[in-house]
């Protein structure tokens, strides 16, 4: 059986509108809006998504969701678990906030191979948080596991001992064959995460993660190994200078936008 | 070297890739002493590097180099880096943030345990001489600045577009031809089985001088259609939010944004697309946006500089028809 571990983050929701993204100038930390739950990152649910394909086209596998974190809100991050991923573990610890990506990387590293391993690590493409990218790269160089970015189809061959994956590429898409174990990111070009349904919520809610400590993990202290210090957050100020062409109807404001723009030479 | 800022520099078909010229301007805000490496094989001519602006140029050569280059596993180009990094000695690595780009920076700074910062737009040298950084974060919503603490080696990726190409200065630069061909990827690596390209129709979007684009509010596939004819009467290219490709309506090739294509137009045409700071991040540097959305409130009108607040299905058809008009 092929042992599949999804790498999932758990960040503020992105669908916001801009104008309620605060930060605390003085903390250097997101202010998350009041009410507005996070979400599973995007890329994740995507990897989630690959794996379940996977599995639907009979490829006989386990689908462990790993996640680094604390303040986990465990109703959002069983979501992946509501649509057919079979465990979720989550390293809760307050020191995961000091965590940079060679950190996050070990860490996630030690958690999969506590857990007996994995064939296969799918990722997503980046966090939308800190949009690092960066984390599955330091993955694969940890675990000496081959690495294909920017996945948008995965398959496995006929005889079950390599992938055969597409990768967006510039200019249109790349075939890979690539051996097991790897370590693969996923992009949403592969498509969106499928709906749970009701069966699938129920039985989300009846398993319980598997949960640890940085420090269960025994690799030391990887925490706040400070290479990079951020010593500045804020928003950039857009000034808005638009000026509205406004017609007698709709319409007329569309003929008027093109008359006003072709008098300032831009078309 | 010892010390210093080393560029690597990606080469596509034989030639320098767009970037490689801008990380030389970028190189020039924390050190006045860049050497730039170049993985190449034995067919790489000289002449593309007359003018590039920097003291020395080393390239790494290694007869595999261009099939790794289009593999898209990047491993051996990850090799050749590290190798490069190793006999050099530098004191920061600049690299861009393309998709070769990304995994060799991160590989770099976890075979080195070195600090890595990327998608930077910004950069400078500190009096104490560390490198400091700015870069987007939360999707273009809000910029961090870093700066790089302890005496490791610092890893920089630069987003492609945010430093001008240096200018032209001097002849052919230094250049050292290190032969690589005893570097090898260990282990086991992906395979390139084939590159198929799928570009997209109409104009290149990082070409255009004009690009319309349409979003979720356009509500279907086919206002794409209306937004072609609109694009032939423009000479534009064709454009479209995040959204509006995740709908199936329009390819992903045609995506702008943080995670599609980085475009910087004279004018840019957005119909039914709210502005939102993923989208923002791929069309800011075009130098005029001109958004027609039917909510006032929308993010895109405080960037626009020329707005309609309507229904596009009122506004395009009109506004089409006097473009045609247009002589
Ligand atoms: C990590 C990450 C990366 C991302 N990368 C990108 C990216 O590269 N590019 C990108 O575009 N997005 C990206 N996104 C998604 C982004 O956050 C937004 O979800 C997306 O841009 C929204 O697309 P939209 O503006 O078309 O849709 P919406 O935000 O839904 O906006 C639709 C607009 O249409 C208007 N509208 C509706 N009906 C009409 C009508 N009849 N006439 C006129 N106007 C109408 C509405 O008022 C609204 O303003 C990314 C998100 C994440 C998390
Ligand atoms: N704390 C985390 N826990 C689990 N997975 C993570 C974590 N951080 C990053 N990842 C994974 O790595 C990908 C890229 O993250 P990043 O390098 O932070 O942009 C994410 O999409 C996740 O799949």
């Amino acid at each position: 059986m092929l042992k599949i571990a999804v790498c999932a983050k758990q960040v503020p929701d992105t669908d916001i509108p801009p104008s309620q993204f605060k930060v605390d100038e003085g903390a250097l930390r997101v202010i998350p809006p009041a009410g507005v739950p996070p979400i599973v990152n995007g890329f994740d649910m995507n990897a989630v998504e690959a794996a379940l394909r996977l599995r639907d086209a009979g490829v006989e596998c386990e689908i462990v969701i790993f996640s680094v974190g604390t303040e986990f809100a465990l109703d959002v991050m069983k979501k992946p678990l509501a649509i057919g991923a079979d465990r979720l573990v989550l390293v809760d610890d307050e020191a995961s906030e000091s965590l940079d990506a060679l950190g996050t990387a070990r860490v996630l590293a030690a958690a999969i191979e506590r857990d007996g391993g994995a064939d296969l690590v799918l990722a997503g493409r980046q966090a939308s948080d800190w949009d690092q990218a960066h984390v599955p790269i330091m993955l694969s160089e940890i675990m000496s596991a081959p690495l294909v970015t920017l996945v948008r189809n995965l398959a496995m061959n006929g005889g079950g001992e390599s992938f055969e994956v597409e990768r967006v590429a510039e200019g249109g898409f790349q075939r890979i064959e690539c051996p097991i174990p790897a370590v693969m990111t996923v992009t949403n070009e592969l498509g969106e995460a499928r709906y749970a349904n009701l069966r699938g919520i129920m039985a989300a809610t009846r398993k319980q993660p598997e949960t640890m400590t940085i420090a269960d993990l025994g690799i030391g202290d990887v925490a706040n190994n400070g290479k990079l210090e951020m010593t500045r957050l804020f928003v950039p100020i857009s000034e808005s200078n638009v000026e509205f062409i406004e017609g007698e109807d709709e319409a007329d404001s569309g003929r008027l936008l093109a008359l006003r723009l072709r008098e300032a030479k831009l078309i | 070297m010892s010390g210093g800022v080393l560029i690597v520099g990606e080469v596509v078909d034989g030639g320098l890739h767009p970037t490689v010229r801008q990380l030389v301007n970028a190189s020039e805000r924390i050190g006045n002493e860049a050497s730039l490496c170049l993985a190449v094989d034995s067919t790489f001519d000289d002449s593309v590097l007359e003018g590039i602006g920097v003291g020395n140029v080393i390239l790494l050569e290694h007869t595999d180099t261009a099939a790794d280059g289009s593999g898209g596993v990047y491993s051996l180009l990850t090799e050749l880096a590290c190798e490069a990094v190793k006999r050099l000695e530098p004191s920061s690595v600049l690299i861009a943030k393309t998709d070769a780009g990304s995994v060799i920076s991160a590989r770099i700074a976890a075979r080195f345990d070195a600090g890595l910062a990327s998608d930077c737009i910004d950069l400078a040298l500190n009096a104490d001489g560390k490198v400091a950084v700015t870069r987007p974060v939360h999707g273009g919503s809000a910029l961090a600045v870093y700066e790089f603490a302890g005496d490791g080696l610092q890893v920089v990726s630069v987003r492609p577009g945010s430093f001008e190409p240096a200018p032209v200065s001097g002849g052919l630069p230094e250049i050292e031809r290190l032969d690589m061909s005893d570097v090898s990827v260990e282990g086991e690596v992906p395979v390139l089985v084939e590159t198929v390209s799928e570009e997209g129709e109409g104009i290149p979007l990082e070409q255009a001088d004009v690009v319309v684009s349409g979003g979720r509010g356009l509500g279907g596939p086919e206002p794409f259609d209306n937004l072609r004819e609109l694009c032939g009467l423009l000479n534009a290219a064709l454009g479209a939010s995040r959204a509006a490709c995740d709908a199936g309506w329009i390819d992903h090739s045609h995506q702008v944004g943080l995670t599609g294509k980085s475009i910087s137009p004279t004018t840019y045409i957005t119909f039914g697309i709210s502005g939102a700071s993923q989208h923002m991040a791929g069309c800011s540097s075009a130098r005029n946006i001109v958004a027609i959305d039917k909510d006032r409130e929308a993010n895109i009108f405080s960037h626009a500089r020329y707005g309609v607040v309507g229904d596009w299905a009122k506004v395009l058809p009109a506004f089409t028809a006097a473009v045609a008009e247009l002589d």
